[in-house]
């Protein structure tokens, strides 16, 4: 039930956004969220942004396991 | 879908899963809870348990939250479904639970009474849209799911939505884990922590497990490459540390919005779990300023003492003492069309993910 799915956020409107991801779209509710913007992927769970996805972090954690063992 | 595509790449599992065989194998068996059942399903789904060394056991822990929920708690929901002019609104997972006499499901098709919802907002929309109905949203889930009911209840009181409660059935995952690691019967070398409840709570709630209890521990995402990675940073652990896999999620401190909505509108409770029992201070209820929106307190709810089926195991199954194999009825009598105990019931049970995907052994 803990599902989060990470989806883009497209468009705010005070604390209701919209997100997508792979052609869905779905309110998200922002009210938990400091300083969203457009654009941040944002990872949704029971209609609610509950944090924002580190873009950075999620590149560099692919780059370590690619280079493990190379 | 981005970043979700990328942390499901076969040939990065598969280098991973060498790589775990190699750091695991001067060692010694190693057993491994993972305590949420988003990642009991992954762990099915991408058959990952196919592909790690003989000598690492992963035992799931009791991280569903719909498995969790106690049938006097149920009960509670099922007969608020009964009453007339309430409309009972839930995740969609609560609806088949058997409670000790009915499910919700059935008195959805008795009463018309029971709606599905998405998330608290459409609950609150609902009760704007029938001023003349009770609304009620069944609340239960840990810190992930937590907040956003409070945010609803925050909503409710700020416009006035006098028709809007919750019944409240809210757990915390700290305190139920140390109540599981002082069971003696359960033997855990290390622990992968549910990462969206700590994409609320942090880090630090946790330290007590390599404190007090000597586990190394691991906060971890829910994609198949994330339990790898997390498996493999367990082996490796050199004693027992607090580390984070899911770093492009988790802040230290969390998610500090969220947790001010939990502190404003809940305190700590005492709370029931299926299999571990009561449990000290791991539970949410709502503080006295939010009691108007307290589901128990505004109605008289006559239930009847709960029922448990004897034969179903789904307390021991929670704690990682018996695997579903193990039950009587597993396959037999409780099967995902009629589920007998809450493990089956919900998608995310270790009954349920064992018979969905080992289907060709019991079908």
């Amino acid at each position: 039930m803990c599902l989060g799915i990470p989806m883009r956020l497209v468009k705010i409107n005070g604390d209701e956004g919209m997100a997508e991801s792979g052609g869905l779209k779905r309110a998200a509710n922002l009210s938990l969220l400091k300083d969203a913007r457009v654009g941040d992927y944002i990872l949704i769970h029971a209609g609610f942004a509950i944090e924002k996805l580190k873009t950075e972090e999620a590149r560099k954690t692919l780059k370590a396991l690619r280079e493990i063992g190379a | 879908m981005k970043y979700i595509d990328e942390f499901r790449d076969r040939k990065l599992i598969g280098k991973v899963a060498r790589q775990i065989r190699e750091a695991v194998k001067p060692r010694r068996a190693c057993r491994f809870m993972e305590v949420c059942g988003t990642h009991t399903m992954s762990i099915f789904r991408f058959g990952l348990k196919e592909i790690l060394p003989g000598n690492i056991t992963l035992i799931s822990g009791p991280g569903c939250p719909v498995c969790v929920t106690p049938n006097a708690f149920l009960d509670k929901a099922i007969a608020l479904a009964g009453m007339k002019g309430v409309i009972v609104t839930t995740f969609g997972d609560m609806l088949r639970v058997p409670g000790s006499y009915s499910t919700l499901e059935k008195e959805k098709a008795k009463f018309n009474s029971v709606r599905m919802v998405y998330s608290t907002d459409d609950a609150l929309d609902m009760a704007r849209r029938n001023p003349d109905k009770e609304v009620v949203f069944i609340g239960i889930g840990f810190e992930t799911t937590s907040p956003t009911v409070a945010r609803s209840i925050l909503t409710a009181g700020k416009e006035k939505i006098k028709n809007y409660s919750v019944l409240c059935g809210h757990k915390t995952m700290p305190q139920a884990l140390r109540a599981l690691l002082d069971d003696k019967k359960i033997g855990i070398d290390g622990l992968l922590l549910p990462g969206h409840v700590s994409a609320i709570i942090g880090v630090k709630p946790y330290e007590f497990l390599v404190k007090d209890k000597s586990k190394g521990c691991i906060i971890a995402g829910f994609e198949p490459l994330d339990i790898m990675q997390a498996i493999l940073m367990l082996v490796k652990q050199k004693g027992p540390k607090l580390e984070v896999q899911y770093t492009r999620v988790i802040e230290k401190n969390g998610n500090p919005l969220a947790r001010k909505a939990i502190g404003e509108v809940f305190q700590k409770a005492d709370s029931e779990w299926r299999g571990l029992g009561i449990v000290k201070d791991s539970g949410l209820e709502i503080n006295k300023k939010y009691s108007f929106f307290d589901a128990e307190k505004r109605f008289k709810l006559n239930v009847k003492p709960p029922k448990e089926n004897k034969n179903c195991i789904c307390g021991d199954v929670l704690k990682g003492i018996k695997t579903p194999e193990d039950c009587r009825l597993f396959g037999k009598a409780c099967a995902p069309e009629h589920p007998v105990g809450a493990c089956m019931v919900s998608g995310e049970g270790s009954c349920a993910a064992y018979y969905k995907y080992k289907a060709r052994v019991y079908a």
